[in-house]
C-alpha cells in the first residue's frame, strides 16, 4: 500500500484522526474514512459545489483541499445543521421554497450558504444571486434556491427589529 | 372563477383549481370538498427532511463490507482497430486486486432493436473488442481495494491502437466512401425513415403563396445530473442472485438489460436503487459500466463498484441533441401554414443505447415536429446517423427542443416574410379550443388543450404589441432587444400503443401500483416507477391520501427494488404521475370501495353511504357516528373472523394503467438583450404559461418548469461538447463545458392554465420535460428578434462568437441582399 500519514482535525465539533495517503482529498476522507457522506462529490475539480464544507468557518470545495491540509483546523459539514426532525431555519427555509429536487446538490448549497449568511446581515438580491451562483444545481433551476435565502435573510431581519437587543 | 362547460378547463392566468374531471359521488371518486382534499395543494415535499439534513443515501454512499472499486481502461482514440490490450501491468500496482478485457466475461453486450426494415441493429459492447468507435469508449476494467488504486492500475494497462480515419459529423458520415462505423451499417445509416402524410404535397407547395425554407441545427449536449451514473453488484449468495445497486431511472428495465447480456433468469437479478441525485433520461438506458459491474461480482463473489467521474461522464456518459434540421413551409397568403416538408438528421454517435434505439431521437423528431399547429400534408425523412462519438441516449424533452426550434423558427421565417407579426402567425395556425379532440397530420390524437390561451396569456403578460411591423428597424444606437415565443404540445406517458408503434422489441408503457393498508392503517404504495427529484413519495401520497380519506403521513412510498414493487418502466418520458398516478388511483379506489363495504358491516350501514375523511369512515351526514380508518384496518387483518367471508383478511390492492396518451401544452415567451459589441446575450424577462391538466402540487409542478426551462437555457446559449476534426473530445471539465448558474438565469414567470384530461384516472397530464422543450426556441426567436435587420443566428447554442459572425456576415453582404453563407436561411424559394 501507499504511505500514509496522520491527520487530526475537529469535525463537527469533535476530534477526528485518520490515517491517510497525503494525496486523499479532504471529501474523500470526510465520506469513507470518517462516514460522513452527507458531502456530496459532484466534480472533483471545483465547479458544481457539492462537496462545499466549511473550514474554520470558511466555504471551501473538499474536492480540491487534501485532507492533509486540514491537520488542526475545524471542519463543519451538513451533518453539523439541523436533523431531519429540528431543521435549521435555512434548511427550513428551503423547504419552504422547494428549493432541491433530488437533493445531491443540496448540502453544498447549504454550507455554502449557511457561510453566507453568518457574513452577511442584510444581503441585497443581486448579493444572493452570485452567492447561489457559486454552486450547480441541475434541478431546481435556481428559483427556489434564491427565495430560500431572501426568505432567511428577511426573517431574521424581521426577528432583528423586534428583538434589537439579540444584534 | 370561470369554467368552461365542455371541457371543464378555468380561465385566465395563474388559475389553480382543484378540479376533477368526474363528478363526486358514490363511484368511489375522492370529495371535491377543497378542505378535504390533497390533491391541488403546494404539499411540502415529505422527502426534505431526511436530504436537507445530508441523511439521504445515494450510490457512493453504499459500501458493503470488502467492497473493490473498478475503474475502467477507456479508448484514447476515436476509431481504431485493437492491435492489443495487456492488462498484465496494472497487476503489480498496489491495491490491484484484477484485470479484465472482454473476453474474460465472454464478449457481453446490448442490442436494442427496432423490428422495422429501416433499422439496423448494431451492438454495443460491454468492453470493446477488435474495435473501438469513440475515445471513452471501456476497453478494460481494473479492479482494486480503493477507488484511487484502481485508477492507478488503469494508467498501467497496454493498449495498442491500429488508428483509422474517424467519422465526426454528420455530413463526414453522408459523404459518399465515408469510412463505416460498423462494417455492416452502409451509409453509416443506423435508422432511415420517410414518412409522407396528406395528398399532393408537390402540387400544395409549387402553388403556396409563400414557401419558406429555414436550416436550424442544435450542438451536442449532455444530461449532466450532478450525480454521474454510479453502481455497486455484489452476489447473494443465499438467493443465489445478482444484487445491482443502480443510480438508475428504470430498475425493471436495467434488469431486463443485465439479465439477457448475462444469459440468466430475470429473477436471478434484483436491482435496488438508493437515492438518485438527478438522472433526466441519461439514466433511463441501461449503461455498459452496470454490465460489467454484475458480470464482475458474479465472478469475483465480491460486492464492486463504480462510480463515474465528471470528466468520464463529460466524455464517456450518454450524450443527446446534435441534431440538423432542414424545413421547407408552405403558407397561404394569409399565413395559414399549408405543407411542411422536413429533413432530418440525428448525430446518433457510435451505438444506439438500450433499450430505446437512436430511434428515439429519430422517430421522435419525425412525429413530433408538426406540434400544436394545424397541418394537413407533412413529410419527412429523418435519419439517424452513426459517428464516431459517445452515444445518445434520450435526455429531456429528447428530439422535441430541437423540433420545437425548427417549427418555431419556420413560423418566426414566415411571420416577417408574410408581413405580420410572431403571435400572429401562431394563432392562425394553432389548434382551435373548438377542434378537441384533435387527430394531427401524423395521427395522433390530442386530447383537450388551451393552446391559444396559453399564447394569448404569454403574449400579454410580455407587453407584446399586436400589429407591429415585423420588418421596423433596430433602434439606432439603443441596446437590442428582441422578443420570441414558442409554443408547443408535449405528448406525455406514451403508452404500450405509443411505443408499440416505433416498433421497439421491448415495449414499455404500462405501469402497476400495489396500494397495501396494515393492521394500524398505514398505507405503502409500490410502483416501478423510480423518483429522482420528482418527488413522488409527496404527490403519489396526495392522490392515495384522498382516495383513502387519511392523513398525508399515513402514505409512504415504496420504490427501486424489483423484488419489493411490481413490475414497472421507471421514471422517464413525463410518465410517472400519469401513469403510475393512475394506477394508484385506480387501487386506491379498489381498496376504498373494500374500506366502506368493512365500514358498512361494522356501523351496519350501506357502503355507499360511507364517506373516507379525515382518518375516519362514517355514514355520509352523520360525521359523528363513524370509525377511524385504523380500526377498519385492524378488523380487516387481525379480527377477520368477524367479517364476512368475502372482506378483510388483507388489505392489498394492485391495479395497472396503460395510458392512451396525453397531451400537455405550454408557450414560453422571452425577452432577451444582445450586446452588439460582445455578441453576449442576457435573458431580461421569461414568462411561461403551461397546461398540464390538474397538478396534484402546483409547489412541484412550478419547480420542474423551473428546472426544466434553466436546462432549455443551458442549451440555447451556453452548453455544447465540442469534439475536434479527430473525434477527440474538448469539453472534458465544467470548465469547457458551461453549465447556467444563479446569474445565468432570469426570474422565471410561470403561468398556469388547467384543462383536466379525461384520458386519465387523475385528469392529470405528463409535464416533467415542457420546460426544457420551449425554451431554446423562445430565446433563438428572440435573439433573432433583437438582431432584426442585422443577422440571424440558428444553431445552438448561440454562443457570443456566433451573434458576432452573425452581424458581420450580414453586414458585409449589404442589407436587404440575399446572404450567400450557408447558416442563413432568410431566402426565398
Amino acid at each position: 500500500m501507499n504511505p500514509t500519514t496522520t491527520v487530526s482535525m475537529t469535525v463537527n465539533g469533535t476530534e477526528a484522526t485518520v490515517h491517510v495517503e497525503p494525496r486523499h482529498t479532504l471529501a474523500d476522507v470526510l465520506r469513507h474514512d470518517l462516514g460522513l457522506t452527507g458531502t456530496h462529490v459532484g466534480c472533483e475539480h471545483g465547479i458544481c459545489g457539492a462537496c462545499t464544507v466549511l473550514v474554520d468557518g470558511s466555504a471551501v470545495r473538499s474536492c480540491l483541499m487534501f485532507a492533509v491540509q486540514a491537520e488542526g483546523r475545524s471542519v463543519e459539514t451538513v451533518e453539523s445543521l439541523g436533523t431531519p426532525d429540528d431543521l435549521s431555519p435555512l434548511q427550513e427555509a428551503c423547504r419552504t421554497e422547494h428549493a432541491l429536487q433530488c437533493g445531491f446538490c443540496t448540502p453544498g448549497f447549504l454550507m455554502m450558504l449557511t457561510a453566507f449568511l453568518a457574513e452577511r446581515d442584510a444581503p441585497t438580491d443581486e448579493e444572493i444571486r452570485e452567492v447561489v451562483a457559486s454552486n450547480l444545481c441541475r434541478c431546481t433551476g435556481y428559483q427556489g434556491l434564491l427565495r430560500a435565502v431572501r426568505r432567511v435573510a428577511d426573517e431574521r431581519g424581521a426577528a432583528g427589529r423586534r428583538q434589537p437587543a439579540q444584534a | 372563477m370561470a369554467v368552461d362547460a365542455a371541457t371543464g378547463r378555468t380561465g385566465g392566468a395563474s388559475a389553480t383549481v382543484h378540479g376533477s374531471p368526474r363528478p363526486d359521488g358514490a363511484d368511489g371518486a375522492p370529495s371535491s370538498d377543497p378542505d378535504l382534499r390533497w390533491v391541488g395543494r403546494r404539499v411540502q415535499r415529505v422527502e426534505d427532511p431526511y436530504l436537507l439534513a445530508g441523511r439521504g443515501v445515494f450510490l457512493d454512499d453504499l459500501e458493503p463490507r470488502g467492497t473493490l472499486h473498478v475503474a475502467f481502461v477507456r479508448a484514447t482514440v476515436a476509431a481504431a482497430a485493437i492491435s492489443s490490450v495487456d492488462v498484465s501491468p496494472a497487476l503489480s500496482v498496489p491495491g490491484v486486486v484484477a484485470a479484465f478485457t472482454s473476453g474474460d466475461f465472454g464478449d457481453i453486450g446490448l442490442t436494442a432493436v427496432l423490428e422495422r426494415p429501416e433499422f439496423a441493429v448494431t451492438e454495443m459492447p460491454a468492453l470493446a473488442r477488435d474495435r473501438v468507435r469513440h475515445v471513452g469508449e471501456p476497453v478494460a476494467v481494473v479492479v482494486a481495494t480503493s477507488p484511487y488504486a484502481a485508477e492507478d492500475g488503469t494508467e498501467a494497462v497496454l493498449v495498442d491502437y491500429d488508428e483509422t480515419p474517424p467519422v465526426v459529423g454528420i455530413d463526414a458520415a453522408l459523404a459518399d466512401g465515408a469510412p463505416l462505423v460498423h462494417a455492416g451499417v452502409p451509409g453509416n445509416l443506423l435508422l432511415d425513415v420517410s414518412l409522407s402524410f396528406g395528398d399532393d404535397i408537390d402540387a400544395c407547395i409549387e402553388s403556396a403563396a409563400h414557401v419558406v425554407e429555414v436550416e436550424v441545427s442544435t450542438g451536442r449536449i449532455t444530461a449532466l445530473p450532478i450525480e454521474g451514473r454510479a453502481f455497486l453488484a455484489e452476489f447473494d449468495e443465499r438467493a443465489a442472485r445478482i444484487v445491482l445497486h443502480s443510480s438508475t431511472q428504470v430498475p425493471h428495465l436495467v434488469r431486463t438489460g443485465v439479465a439477457q447480456a448475462l444469459g440468466l433468469d430475470e429473477s436471478s437479478v434484483r436491482v435496488v436503487v438508493p437515492d438518485v441525485g438527478g438522472g433526466f433520461g441519461q439514466k433511463c438506458v441501461v449503461a455498459r459500466e452496470e454490465l460489467v459491474a454484475a458480470a464482475l461480482c458474479r465472478k469475483l463473489r465480491r460486492p464492486v463498484k463504480w462510480v463515474e467521474d465528471r470528466r468520464e461522464g463529460l466524455t464517456s456518459g450518454f450524450q443527446s441533441r446534435e441534431q440538423r434540421f432542414a424545413l421547407r413551409g408552405a403558407f397561404d397568403v394569409d399565413g395559414t401554414l399549408l405543407a411542411v416538408e422536413a429533413d432530418i438528421c440525428c448525430d446518433i454517435g457510435a451505438y444506439s443505447c438500450f433499450p430505446f434505439s437512436c430511434g428515439v431521437e429519430v422517430l421522435m423528431a419525425a412525429n413530433e415536429l408538426p406540434g400544436p399547429y394545424r397541418l394537413r400534408r407533412y413529410r419527412v425523412r429523418s435519419r439517424g446517423v452513426a459517428t464516431n462519438k459517445v452515444p445518445i441516449a434520450p435526455y429531456r424533452g429528447v428530439s422535441r427542443p430541437q423540433a420545437v426550434l425548427a417549427i418555431e423558427r419556420l413560423m418566426d421565417v414566415a411571420a416577417a416574410r408574410i408581413g405580420i407579426g410572431p403571435v400572429e402567425i401562431r394563432e392562425r395556425n394553432l389548434v382551435g379550443d373548438d377542434e378537441f379532440p384533435y387527430r394531427n397530420v401524423v395521427g395522433a390524437c390530442y386530447d383537450a388543450g388551451s393552446y391559444r390561451e396559453a399564447l394569448a396569456t404569454c403574449a400579454e403578460a410580455l407587453g407584446y404589441r399586436r400589429g407591429e411591423d415585423p420588418s421596423r428597424s433596430p433602434r439606432p444606437g439603443g441596446p437590442l432587444v428582441g422578443m420570441g415565443f414558442a409554443c408547443f404540445v408535449e405528448p406525455t406517458a406514451y403508452g404500450t400503443a405509443s411505443f408499440g408503434a416505433r416498433k421497439m422489441s421491448i415495449v414499455p408503457g404500462y405501469e402497476q401500483a400495489t396500494v397495501r393498508m396494515d393492521a394500524s392503517g398505514s398505507v405503502v404504495v409500490m410502483v416501478g416507477t423510480l423518483s429522482h427529484g420528482q418527488g413522488h413519495a409527496t404527490t403519489y401520497a396526495q392522490i392515495v391520501a384522498d382516495h383513502l380519506g387519511v392523513e398525508l403521513d399515513r402514505v409512504r412510498l415504496v420504490q427501486g427494488d424489483t423484488t419489493a414493487v411490481p413490475h414497472g418502466w421507471g421514471t422517464f418520458a413525463s410518465r410517472s404521475l400519469v401513469a403510475a398516478g393512475g394506477a394508484l388511483a385506480k387501487a386506491s379506489d379498489e381498496l376504498a370501495e373494500q374500506l366502506r363495504r368493512i365500514a358498512g358491516h361494522v356501523l351496519e350501514g350501506t357502503p355507499a353511504d360511507i364517506e373516507l375523511a379525515h382518518g375516519r369512515a362514517y355514514v355520509r351526514g352523520t360525521p359523528t357516528v363513524g370509525v377511524a380508518v385504523g380500526e377498519l384496518a385492524r378488523v380487516a387483518h387481525h379480527a377477520a373472523n368477524t367479517l364476512p367471508p368475502d372482506l378483510g383478511r388483507g388489505l392489498e390492492v394492485i391495479a395497472r394503467f396503460d395510458p392512451e396518451g396525453t397531451y400537455s401544452n405550454a408557450t414560453h415567451g422571452a425577452v432577451v438583450e444582445v450586446d452588439p459589441e460582445t455578441g453576449s446575450v442576457a435573458i431580461r424577462r421569461y414568462v411561461v404559461v403551461e397546461d398540464c391538466g390538474v397538478m396534484v402540487n402546483p409547489m412541484i409542478v412550478d419547480g420542474q418548469v423551473s428546472g426544466g426551462i434553466v436546462q432549455g437555457i443551458g442549451s440555447a446559449l451556453f452548453e455544447e461538447l465540442v469534439y475536434d476534426e479527430n473525434g477527440q473530445p474538448l469539453s472534458g471539465s465544467l470548465m469547457d463545458y458551461m453549465v447556467p448558474t444563479a446569474t445565468d438565469v432570469p426570474v422565471i414567470e410561470i403561468h398556469h392554465l388547467e384543462t383536466p384530461t379525461d384520458r386519465t384516472p387523475t385528469g392529470a397530464k405528463g409535464m416533467g420535460e415542457g420546460g426544457a422543450i420551449g425554451a431554446p426556441a423562445a430565446i433563438l426567436n428572440a435573439v433573432n428578434d433583437a438582431l432584426r435587420g442585422r443577422g440571424s443566428v440558428t444553431r445552438t447554442p448561440i454562443r457570443p462568437s456566433d451573434v458576432m459572425t452573425a452581424i458581420a456576415v450580414h453586414d458585409g453582404s449589404g442589407r436587404g441582399a440575399p446572404m450567400a453563407v450557408p447558416t442563413t436561411d432568410e431566402g426565398a424559394t
